[in-house]
């Protein structure tokens, strides 16, 4: 059974003045994450991914559908049981420093979830307990205890922010594009990190717009285009045989090391067809469509 | 030979003493060239970009000369750089698009830079309108408000604008990395164009991203820690760099195709040293697998091969 | 210069994090060390320049002589500062340092003791104001919407009442007797410009992922507010703190100048009421009305300089390099 689960997850922004006007987000999106499964969130920037992410971490309220952890609607928690649920479920977000409070020294995030999760545990035994944390991101304490967050390099921030999810009982990590404001000679190490969690059974929400990073590290992949998913799948399908024009645009455009680019792959994007209508009239209906095993595409027209 | 650059050394002045940002850089850059220009965060790639155009008030100059067609290039000097600022080089800062004054219109906004300059809007607009057209955007974006764009379009509106009055060297930082996989592609192939249609002579591309550079650069060269580390055609870079830097970057970097689950890839453990009071010697001894007796003398930035140099005693 | 000439290669020089509060969101071409650099190390910069800088310093040194005095002084005397004591109208002596009353009152013991109540009158309306500021400020901000929407229409009212009308029929029908209940009128109508910034500070930090950050550690609004925003926000919830003292002290001064103090205590409107009342002017007792006009401009002077001083030790765009 899938460990948390979208069901139609809507989200509607009020924008304009006095919020007159109404923003779709997220519209419709329903897949699941297993345990011990990371699913990356691929998409361009304002598709909805960070908006996905935070509803999931109740960060952001649900408009419309249902997201169910372990089997309990979550959708609408609040106080102590929402903060149960923060008890298996943390996130990790795109900006290090700004996750930090600069005033403060970094790992007092490591010390602030203690009285509201672990009020028995005591000081001593907990500051035991960071150390273990601490090590098993491959982090060392004495390199990083009692330093302020501009004193720490970004890779070693991020990682503190996964030994703090570590020390509560985490089941459910949303990592929001955790990477890409890292230098490339330490994000593969924050994404092997991941890799070695997961294979611990950790659920992963990896949320990026790289697809090279996705494809390193996920099991399944969604792509998520102005708020709709129009493609999912096992990434090895998705990655392998896109079926929507616009993850075939998306791949065709990612700059490989040892390949350039070709005339050639434009033209195979310019081809629009449709992997439900074929050569049909393109509605545009929201439904996905299983076009292989665990490979769902929706309407070219989306 | 369009840019020499002969031991530029640049620092910032801080409180705590001179951020040693870019110590010594000597290169060329020739005539059609798009040179790559890579490193981690806080090598010193804007560092050197800025310098050739404007310094600063916290930028000092301390040794070194630059040389543009031929003729030296008073980078010290600020009021004699005005005369070349947009007519012989021209920069795309980082940050560019949210740099685009949100109360004017674009065409309002172009015609007064080119009154500063000294040259008539209406004199070079059919100029303009021509390369609207070529990168794709509707002349009507010149009575926009730059909100009204999107990243994508506000990127080619700045490149478009900084090379209009055909600059021999425009220096872009970072001008693709906010951008999503597609509009990347489209505003790096318009640099290319735009080269080949000769509206710059030769390109300076700061970047993160070796995997997008290499697609467009002629040659690539990266910085470790306000130093040159290797400075070599595009596919020798990626296909047998020399410098143990440039090795273990390139052996980082995941690439479609390539799956945990397959191939394990391994960053380069440790981090660059600080800028204040870098060490002496190899800057990059500190990580570097293959340091040895020798790399506590600063190794020299020498031609290894034909147009291939590198700062390494171990690829000497 | 436009922005677009900066985009130009005009490069101006960085702007370098202009926000009172916080580092700016966007670090613009100065590179790492501008997004990263605030912090333990802005703390320690802040006393460095504070020591440093002569307004911070010599506003300090006059405010601190003034409380000395006004602590200390009046307990050297065995008489009160309405009582008659001296002979009348005589001008500055060993004895009466600031002379007498036309009734023989010791104006110095009067002025020192019109500083106590000076700045009991400043603390007290110039905190309460603060409390009712921050506190209205940081739930508008924090918590936005409705709430933000109600808040922030009461604010407007408050600011478009005339405070001194409302003073003057709550005087005649309650009678402001006592120092703190004058300092509660001052403080309920001196907030609402404080509660204004306070939240627009609090709507630019409430996006800021450490606050996300703080949700998910399970930490109410409560919490947040006070753990994560406010201390953000220290150094211009202090500068705020000054500028409402010395708002509260020059209102004071106003409502005792026009006979609306409280009565029994001795304070520097009070005096000068007292002087003009008396012809103190037209008489020539210079030495009567002199001291408390000058007290009080000396007090508020003094911090509105420190006020100016510490927005350059806090804001680095003043700062001279
Ligand atoms: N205004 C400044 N004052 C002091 N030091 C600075 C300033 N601007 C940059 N530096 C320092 O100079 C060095 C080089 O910075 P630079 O901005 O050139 O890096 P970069 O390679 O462009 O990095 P990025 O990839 O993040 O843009 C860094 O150590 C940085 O901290
Ligand atoms: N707080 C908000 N208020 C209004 N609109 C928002 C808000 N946050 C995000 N949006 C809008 O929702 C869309 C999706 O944004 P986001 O989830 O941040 O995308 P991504 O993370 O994929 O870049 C965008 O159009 C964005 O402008
Ligand atoms: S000079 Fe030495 S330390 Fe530096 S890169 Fe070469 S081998 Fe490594
Ligand atoms: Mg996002
Ligand atoms: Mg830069
Ligand atoms: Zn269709």
């Amino acid at each position: 059974m899938s460990m948390l689960s979208l069901e139609r997850v809507t989200k509607r922004y009020r924008v304009g003045a006095f919020g007159g006007r109404e923003l779709t987000a997220v519209r419709d999106a329903t897949f699941a994450v297993k345990a011990g499964e990371v699913v990356s969130l691929i998409g361009e920037s304002g598709s909805g991914k960070t908006t996905l992410g935070r509803m999931v971490l109740r960060l952001a309220s649900v408009s419309g559908g249902h997201i169910r952890f372990d089997g309990t609607d979550v959708s609408r928690l609040k106080g102590r049981k929402l903060a149960g649920y923060y008890k298996h479920v943390q996130g990790v977000f795109q900006d290090p420093f700004s996750t930090y409070n600069p005033i403060f020294k970094a790992d007092r995030v490591l010390h602030t979830i203690r009285p509201t999760f672990f009020p028995e545990v005591s000081a001593a035994e907990w500051r035991k307990r960071i150390d273990t944390a601490l090590e098993s991101v491959r982090l060392d304490p004495r390199q990083v205890i009692d330093k302020y967050p501009h004193q720490l390099s970004g890779g070693q921030l991020q990682r503190m922010l996964i030994a703090r999810a570590l020390l509560l009982d985490i089941k459910l990590l949303v990592a929001d594009e955790i990477i890409s404001m890292l230098d490339a000679s330490t994000r593969i190490d924050v994404l092997n990190l991941l890799a070695d969690l997961k294979e611990r059974g950790l659920g992963i929400l990896f949320i990026t717009h790289d697809l090279s990073l996705g494809h390193y590290i996920s099991d399944r992949a969604v792509i998520l285009r102005r708020g709709v998913v129009v493609e999912m799948g096992t990434t090895d399908k998705v990655f392998g045989n896109p079926r929507h024009p616009y993850t075939r645009t998306l791949l065709s455009s990612v700059p490989q090391m040892h390949h350039k680019w070709t005339r050639a792959d434009i033209a195979r994007t310019i081809d629009g067809s449709c992997a439900i209508h074929d050569g049909g009239a393109c509605a545009g209906e929201p439904q996905l469509v299983e076009v292989d095993d665990d490979h769902l595409v929706g309407c070219a027209a989306h | 030979m369009s840019l020499r650059v002969d031991n530029l050394k640049v620092y910032y002045r801080t409180l705590r003493g001179d951020v040693k940002a870019l110590d010594g850089a000597t290169f060329t850059v020739a005539d059609g060239e798009i040179m790559g220009l890579a490193g981690e965060s806080g090598s010193g790639k804007s560092t050197l970009g800025k310098s050739l155009i404007r310094l600063d008030t916290r930028m000092r100059l301390v040794e070194g000369g630059v040389e543009l067609d031929g003729k030296p290039l008073p980078i010290g000097d600020q009021d004699a750089m005005n005369a070349y600022r947009f007519k012989a080089v021209s920069l795309i800062p980082q940050y560019a698009m949210s740099a685009l004054n949100p109360t004017r219109k674009i065409g309002k906004m172009i015609s007064e830079l080119l009154g500063a300059r000294g040259v008539k809007y209406s004199e070079i607009k059919p100029e303009l309108e021509r390369r609207l057209d070529l990168v794709g955007l509707k002349r009507e974006v010149l009575n926009n408000y730059p909100i009204e764009l999107s990243g994508g379009m506000k990127q080619r509106m700045v490149l478009v604008l900084s090379t209009l009055l055909n600059p021999s060297l425009l220096i872009a930082d970072e001008v693709t990395s906010a951008l999503d996989v597609s509009t990347q592609r489209a505003v790096a192939e318009t640099l290319v164009e735009f080269r080949d249609r000769e509206f710059v002579k030769s390109m300076i591309v700061v970047t993160h991203d070796i995997s997008l550079v290499y697609q467009i650069a002629d040659t690539i060269m990266v910085m470790y820690a306000g130093k040159l580390a290797e400075k070599a055609p595009a596919d020798v870079v990626v296909n047998a760099p020399r410098h143990p830097y440039t090795q273990l970057l390139i052996s980082s970097l995941p690439e479609v195709g390539v799956r945990y689950a397959d191939r394990k890839l391994a960053g380069i453990p440790g981090s660059p040293p600080g800028l204040l009071n870098p060490p002496a010697g190899c800057r990059f001894r500190d990580r570097c697998p293959l340091a040895f007796a020798r790399c506590v003398e600063e190794p020299p930035f020498v031609e290894v091969d034909k147009n291939h140099h590198v700062a390494c005693w171990k690829a000497q | 210069m436009s922005d677009l000439a900066r985009a130009a290669g005009e490069e101006t020089a960085p702007s370098a994090g202009g926000e009172v509060v916080s580092a700016p969101a966007v670090p613009l071409a100065t590179g790492p060390v501008a997004a990263a650099a605030p912090g333990a190390r802005r703390t320690r910069d802040a006393l460095h320049f504070a020591l440093r800088n002569k307004k911070v310093v010599g506003g300090g040194i006059v405010v601190l002589a003034f409380l000395a005095l006004g602590l200390i002084a009046p307990l050297f005397y065995d008489y009160g500062h309405s009582e008659y004591v001296g002979p009348q109208s005589s001008g500055p002596s060993g004895e009466y340092w600031f002379g007498t009353t036309t009734f023989g009152q010791d104006v110095f013991l009067q002025f020192v003791h019109g500083i106590r109540s000076t700045f009991l009158v400043g603390l007290l309306g110039g905190g309460l104001a603060a409390l009712i500021g921050m506190t209205i400020g940081f739930v508008a901000g924090y918590i936005g919407g409705l709430v933000d929407e109600a808040l922030n229409m009461l604010t407007n009212i408050v600011l478009v009442l005339p405070a001194l009308a409302v003073l003057i029929i709550l005087h005649t029908y309650i009678g402001i007797t006592s120092v703190p209940s004058q300092a509660l009128f001052i403080g309920i109508f001196s907030w609402p410009w404080v509660a204004r910034a306070v939240r627009a500070q609090t709507f630019s930090l409430r996006t800021r992922d450490f606050v996300d950050l703080a949700r998910l550690s399970g930490m109410g609004s409560g919490a947040i507010i006070r753990r994560e925003i406010a201390p953000n926000m220290s150094s211009y919830l202090f500068m705020t703190f000054i500028l409402l003292f010395g708002g509260s002290v020059l209102f004071a001064a106003t409502l005792d100048f026009i006979g609306l103090g409280p009565t029994g205590v001795m304070s520097l409107g009070l005096m000068m009421n007292n002087a003009v009342h008396w012809s103190a002017l037209q008489l020539g007792l210079w030495w009567w009305f002199l001291p408390p006009g000058l007290g009080i401009t000396a007090i508020v002077g003094a911090l509105y300089i420190m006020n100016v001083g510490l927005d350059e030790v806090f804001n680095p765009k003043l700062r001279e390099m």
